[in-house]
């Protein structure tokens, strides 16, 4: 089976970005990473434990007028290092990007330390160096496992 | 960020330990040469969470060198009690000192805080973060009562949340010395402190009984285990009553052994302990002011020979 038919099995996208090569179980994870819920009315399309050529399967998310930012780029990055991201417009891929292991991740995520300084109201926002295994808090030094990072994404 | 903020432990290397070291040990040895020497200036001390030794070791320190002390005073009469950020606060009292001494009850206070100032910040404890100014009086006491290389320290007690317990595990990589770590299962070191240790290549065991490592130790270092980490009074009580020492462990260690702790003790060190030659937490808390004496004269120097 081919890329394109499997483009096809979840309709393809007028304008916006195709998140394409998730390790399989990341869909949800990617949803609550970019904040979407349904509640605001965006269209989107999730594909799981689809047949790959490269991952033995994997998911897809398709999200209609959404780019994703720096921040969420890099925590994608980091919680699924072969994925890919398509930008669409008119139907067409128009960027096809590989994304790069950060050296850091900003905002996006909470410190799971609930004492630590960023938990406050101080001007900062959080940060995260990127360990081989994990992310360490710039600020406290908490060290969130690659497994865990997901339960740490703070939702808007 | 400035590169003499001292902030963490983890940032020191040997030589910067060694330099404050010696600068105390000069200190020391003729306190009068250095009166005056730092006349003029003004360090802000601001403590959001109660202190006594190490408020007024500042305090004294900086005064032994001829510089003058402003307290922000108890968090319940300034301005954080109206809700001012800790930012914005120390933005504002780095204008009227040339160093300041944060304490703050949240990790990772005093790295924010940096962010914000530009004359040199102490961290006098960052909740159970970090305490390098402990630190150095620490390895101070440890450098005069056993020396720093090819020495084996026990370090017994609340290790998660012990923030001096953070700092001297970090400093103590520097050197050569095998690092022993007794405690409850529920207060070993925290995953981070285990990997900066690791990532150091330290040596280090981690035991739940002191008897297990006692003999072999030079320096016994030993912190309070609070009520308040325990849910219950009686599992508090069982747990506390495992990592004291007393008169007759003694007997089964080293005659040479070195017993410290960073103070306020409760019941973890028997009074009977401190009759014996053993026992160097009270001359360890003394070293607190030469040591800062040292750390503040770098500071400060640093700061005039840069200009600002």
């Amino acid at each position: 089976m081919t890329d394109a038919d499997q483009e096809l099995r979840v309709s393809k996208i007028r304008n916006g970005t195709v998140i394409d090569h998730l390790a399989a179980g990341q869909a949800l994870n990617v949803l609550a990473l970019l904040g979407i819920d349904g509640s605001g009315g965006e269209g989107v399309s999730v594909g799981m434990n689809v047949p790959s050529d490269t991952l033995a399967t994997k998911d897809i998310v398709k999200v209609e007028d959404r780019e994703l930012s720096q921040s969420e780029v890099d925590v994608l990055a980091v919680i699924s290092p072969e994925a890919t991201i398509n930008i669409i417009r008119e139907y067409d891929v128009i960027e096809k990007q590989r994304i790069d292991r950060p050296e850091s991740v900003d905002g996006v995520l909470s410190c799971p330390n609930r004492n630590c300084i960023t938990t406050g109201d101080e001007p900062i926002r959080t940060r995260f160096a990127v360990l081989e295994e994990g992310l360490r808090c710039h600020y406290c030094g908490e060290i969130i496992r690659e497994s865990e990072i997901t339960a740490h994404l703070t939702v808007t | 960020m400035r590169q003499d903020h001292l902030i963490s432990a983890t940032q020191l290397s040997r030589a910067d330990i060694e330099a404050v070291l010696n600068r105390a040990a000069e200190i020391d040895a003729d306190p009068a040469a250095w009166h005056g020497r730092h006349s003029g200036s003004i360090l802000g001390l601001c403590f959001f969470e109660p202190s006594t030794r190490t408020r007024m070791s500042f305090d004294t320190a900086m005064k032994r060198l001829g510089g003058r002390t402003i307290d922000m005073g108890a968090v319940e009469s300034s301005s954080v009690k109206k809700g001012e950020t800790l930012a914005d606060t120390m933005r504002v009292l780095e204008g009227y000192a040339d160093a300041l001494v944060l304490r703050h009850p949240s990790e990772g206070a005093a790295t924010m805080a940096a962010e914000f100032v530009d004359v040199p910040l102490v961290n006098a404890g960052d909740g159970a973060g970090q305490h390098p100014t402990q630190t150095l009086l620490d390895l101070y006491t440890i450098r005069e009562n056993a020396g720093l290389d090819d020495i084996t320290v026990g370090i017994m007690g609340d290790l998660k949340y012990g923030r001096t317990v953070h700092s001297l595990s970090a400093a103590l990589t520097n050197f050569d010395v095998r690092q022993h770590f007794i405690s409850p299962e529920s207060l070993q070191i925290p995953r981070s402190v285990r990997y900066d240790l690791h990532e150091s290549g330290a040596q280090v065991r981690e035991h739940t009984h002191l008897d297990d490592v006692l003999a072999e130790l030079d320096v016994l270092y030993v912190t309070r285990i609070q009520r308040e980490r325990f849910p219950d009074e009686n599992e508090y009580r069982k747990v506390a009553g495992e990592y004291r020492i007393d008169a007759a462990d003694l007997e089964r260690a080293k005659d040479s052994l070195t017993v410290l702790h960073p103070l306020p003790r409760v019941d973890e060190i028997a009074p009977e302990v401190d009759d014996t030659d053993a026992a160097n937490y009270f001359e360890q808390a003394h070293n607190g002011v030469p040591i800062r004496m040292a750390l503040l004269d770098g500071m400060l120097d640093a700061d005039t020979e840069a200009g600002r």
